[in-house]
């Protein structure tokens, strides 16, 4: 069974290197380089909910930043109203799922094709923007939560230790709380994809028709797995809005959900160690060229390359073209080709599975 | 005589103008095992699908027991016991082979059990050595019994076959039919074919379809002596 | 009654230019079953041409109904040149690919122009009705969207190009059948599409202003009224136009402008769900 044990290795070596950052950042990196890594794990875990959807499920949502911006915006009102964070956490995670499962049964129920499940998720996310972007008026709250329209809100409160109010996370608490959460996330669909639910919704992705015939409801396992897609996505919008204390319509914005679809693809469908990967070396990329800040210089190209979109939309379509598995999966299949021309455990080495890694 | 355990009341399918099959009353017994035939676009392969909820039908019924499942979806449908190997490979292509019958396996049987159910019938079906090859990467003729294996790993009370033979070598073809046989022991099943000597290998029931609905309904061996049946089928085969 | 006029001159304008913004990206889905995410752009593109050039000397009316179809099908032949003849049949690669080339565009012009809106103003003034004023620009737009939809009706119906185009709709191998080389049908198919996007996006410049990300703002409207119109690219972008327009206008009137969009938009889910093949898969099938 050495594919068991590559797995087990693969594991293990992904569990050592996020504890071993998890301890080492804040004590190596100054403040604000910790800060900057926490929003690169939110960010992985809304990519995990994209991997999870569409990678697995093979769902295409283009609209994925609703549920993100639902969490956000959930936490953000409930925590105006209520004070203590940890019912505004939940609702943050139930109220995107249940939209989702809403949204959901209308699609897969509807058996809506494939290719305009993209054009509803995204015109969804299209209403919710427009709907949040004119509400700056006052008259527009949510008990004592301006929802402040195109101004956002500002001014969050932070989450606090579960049941008192007096002892809120701190700057470096919020970056172990996200790396946290993101391995408990990677950890966590990793299990739920080697269960049974896992390997039903992968044969579902693989033969909707075969899957049916042997008798499985592919509308249930879509359901259930955009459900809770949008948990997932609703969680890091909590954390998002945690992070920067403010939230803003720009959130349910087409960039933010394109930026989450190059994530999953620059990384690899399919895999969920690459839309993670892929996630972060994109910010990283983003931090780097200073693509969010206005650019000083009035020469064109510094203009080019501290343009985000710029930059996003040629990854995105040389890695539709050139490189359409994305990179974990075709490192794989360099490494797996390299090693069976060594002619070494050509035999014993599996072909590359579907669901691994 | 015992209640059918399949039976279809005029049962039609329309495509806009085009009228695939008509007003097709069919009954089949608890066990039994009919062959259909019929030239290309007789509407055999129509029907299949509307057995098993994969088309609605425009008109009439299909009972399986007595309950009408006309309108029933596929998977309920194949959860009432109506398995069915498709003319392509329907298959799992990214999935192992093993992988794929543990997901049929998975419906009834659950951990130790279901996995002694996948290797059990990786060895019925002759896939035990290479059982962890991607299904993509097997020949026609071995994603064949892939597709078998999901089906009878499901234990349906009835099999539809559609041309299990087709592209397959002569020692495939006995192979199948010494399985068919086999299965037919345990299993009611209805089985597509248009080659005669795989045919006589297996079924004593003839069915034929022609335009879309029943021609005739009788022995092999006065299909094959029937002048009507080789005017509109057998008269190249027959020859051949 | 002068209220009523008003309306109706405000419904006919919504209808007008949803078909206008809509009727490109339904030739190049309806023909070549291209889901083009960049259509947004190629109007952004299409409004930037006209006032281009119109800063440049060239009469506005020569800018926006000469110089943008023309630049934004060149640039569509370009297009589909590099990139979408390498993802024919692959419809989700096509969208993701179409989706990287309008964040392109969109910071390619960011980079040139600057993240602020720019305007040509609307000419030929305005007119009463009643207590009422409005532009007759908003007359103008409705004939342009007559005008093109009357002369593509034309070209598929009494032209050989529109005999080989509705030959490719019905069956993709008509087109090699009839002696025509299909990547060159493809390439014109996406060019002529993309020129109608650019004269639509020209044409609404003088009402919307032109900015980077305005594209954002006709994707999912254009999106809708194709999909929702269905396989017939005349009769689907009218009917569907016609629909969401009328619906847009009064949610607008009763409400405000953003809740017309939103409603428009939601009306549109709620009948994708309802008739997936669009209007025309349901009704007047035999349609063009």
């Amino acid at each position: 069974m050495n594919a068991r044990w590559l797995n087990l290795v693969g594991l293990g070596l992904v569990g050592a290197v996020g504890i071993a950052f998890l301890v080492l950042v804040p004590r190596v990196f100054e403040l604000d380089v910790v800060l900057e890594l926490t929003v690169y794990m939110i960010m992985a875990i809304l990519a995990l909910s994209l991997a999870l959807i569409w990678g697995y499920g093979g769902i295409l949502c283009f609209g994925q930043s609703a549920f993100f911006g639902l969490g956000a915006y959930t936490y953000a009102i409930a925590m105006f109203n209520v004070g203590e964070s940890t019912l505004p956490l939940l609702l943050a995670v139930i109220v995107p799922a249940a939209f989702a499962a809403l949204l959901g049964y209308f699609m897969f129920y509807g058996r809506i094709s494939d290719v305009y499940l993209g054009v509803i998720t995204l015109t969804v996310t299209l209403i919710l923007f427009n709907s949040v972007n004119s509400t700056a008026g006052p008259e527009f709250h949510i008990g004592s939560a301006r929802l402040g329209g195109f101004n956002g809100i500002p001014g969050i409160p932070p989450l606090n230790f579960p049941g008192n109010k007096a002892a809120p996370i701190d700057l470096e608490g919020m970056f172990y709380l996200a790396t946290a959460a993101l391995l408990a996330t990677y950890f966590g669909l990793r299990l739920l994809l080697a269960s049974r639910f896992g390997r039903i919704i992968v044969g579902i992705r693989e033969n909707e028709r075969r899957a049916e015939l042997l008798g499985y409801d592919p509308r249930a396992y879509k359901l259930a797995t955009f459900t809770i897609g949008g948990a997932l996505a609703g969680f890091a919008g909590c954390l998002f809005a945690n992070w920067g204390n403010f939230v803003s319509p720009t959130i349910f914005g087409l960039a933010q959900s394109a930026q989450i679809i190059i994530w999953v693809i620059v990384g690899g469908r399919g895999t969920l160690i690459g839309p993670i990967v892929g996630c972060i070396g994109i910010q990283w990329l983003t931090t780097a060229l200073g693509a969010n800040q206005p650019s000083g210089g009035s020469d064109l190209w510094a203009k080019i390359f501290a343009n985000a979109p710029l930059i996003f939309g040629i990854i995105l379509i040389a890695f539709v073209l050139l490189v359409p598995k994305g990179l974990v999966p075709t490192l794989g299949d360099i490494g797996q080709s390299l090693l069976a021309s060594r002619g070494k455990g050509a035999k014993r080495l599996q072909p590359k599975r579907a669901e691994e890694s | 005589m015992a209640a059918p355990l399949l039976q279809t009341q005029d049962l039609s399918m329309h495509f806009g103008g085009v009228r695939a099959v008509r007003h097709v009353n069919f009954s089949l017994a608890e066990g039994e095992l009919r062959c259909l035939i019929g030239p290309n676009g007789a509407g055999k392969s129509t029907f299949f699908k509307m057995l098993t909820g994969q088309l609605e039908p425009t008109h009439g019924q299909v009972l399986f027991r007595g309950k009408d499942i006309s309108h029933a979806h596929a998977h309920d449908i194949a959860r009432l016991g109506i398995g069915i190997k498709t003319q392509v490979p329907s298959v799992f292509d990214g999935l192992s082979v093993r992988e794929n019958i543990w997901l049929a396996a998975n419906r009834l049987h659950s951990g130790d059990e279901a996995r002694r159910v996948v290797d059990e019938m990786l060895q019925r079906v002759g896939l035990a050595n290479g059982a962890e090859r991607l299904v993509g990467q097997l020949a026609h003729g071995q994603r064949q019994w892939v597709e078998l294996g999901l089906v009878l790993a499901t234990d349906p009370e009835l099999i539809l076959l559609d041309e299990p033979a087709a592209g397959m070598t002569h020692e495939e073809v006995n192979k199948t039919a010494e399985l068919v046989r086999e299965i037919n022991r345990t299993k009611a099943l209805i089985v597509v074919e248009h080659d005669m000597q795989f045919i006589r290998m297996i079924a004593k029931q003839v069915t034929v379809f022609n335009q879309g609905s029943v021609l005739v309904e009788d022995t092999v061996e006065n299909i094959m002596r029937n002048p009507k049946v080789r005017d509109i089928y057998l008269g190249k085969q027959a020859a051949a | 009654m002068d209220l009523v006029a008003l309306l109706t001159i405000q419904v006919l304008y919504a209808i007008a230019s949803l078909a206008l913004i809509s009727v490109g990206l339904a030739i190049i889905f309806g023909m070549m079953r291209v889901i083009n995410l960049a259509h947004g752009e190629f109007l952004m593109l299409g409004g930037y041409a006209a006032i281009v050039a119109t800063n440049h000397g060239t009469s506005i009316w020569i800018a926006m109904l000469v110089v943008a179809p023309i630049v934004v099908g060149l640039i569509g032949v370009i297009v589909e040149r590099t990139i979408i003849r390498f993802l024919y049949g692959r419809m989700i690669d096509t969208m993701l690919a179409t989706w990287g080339l309008s964040l392109f565009l969109v910071g390619l012009t960011t980079a040139i122009f600057g993240n602020t809106t720019v305007g040509i103003s609307a000419p030929l003034g305005s007119f009463q009705i009643g207590a009422y004023r409005t532009s007759v620009y908003t007359l103008f737009v409705i004939a342009v969207a007559v005008v093109v939809l009357a002369a593509i009706f034309a070209l598929m119906r009494w032209t050989r190009l529109g005999l080989i185009a509705r030959g490719t709709m019905q069956n993709a191998n008509m087109a090699a059948a009839l002696g025509v080389n299909p990547s060159r049908v493809y390439a014109i198919t996406f060019g002529v599409g993309a020129a109608l996007s650019g004269l639509a996006g020209a044409v609404l410049a003088p009402v919307s202003g032109v900015f980077p990300t305005i594209g954002v703002a006709y994707v999912a409207k254009s999106f809708i009224t194709v999909i929702g119109g269905g396989a017939a690219i005349l009769s689907g972008t009218v009917s569907a136009s016609a629909l969401f327009g009328t619906i847009n206008q009064i949610a607008t009137f009763v409400t405000t402008p953003v809740f017309g969009e939103v409603t428009l938009l939601a009306a549109a889910i709620v009948l994708i769900r309802l008739l997936p093949q669009g209007i025309t898969g349901r009704f007047f099938r035999r349609g063009l």
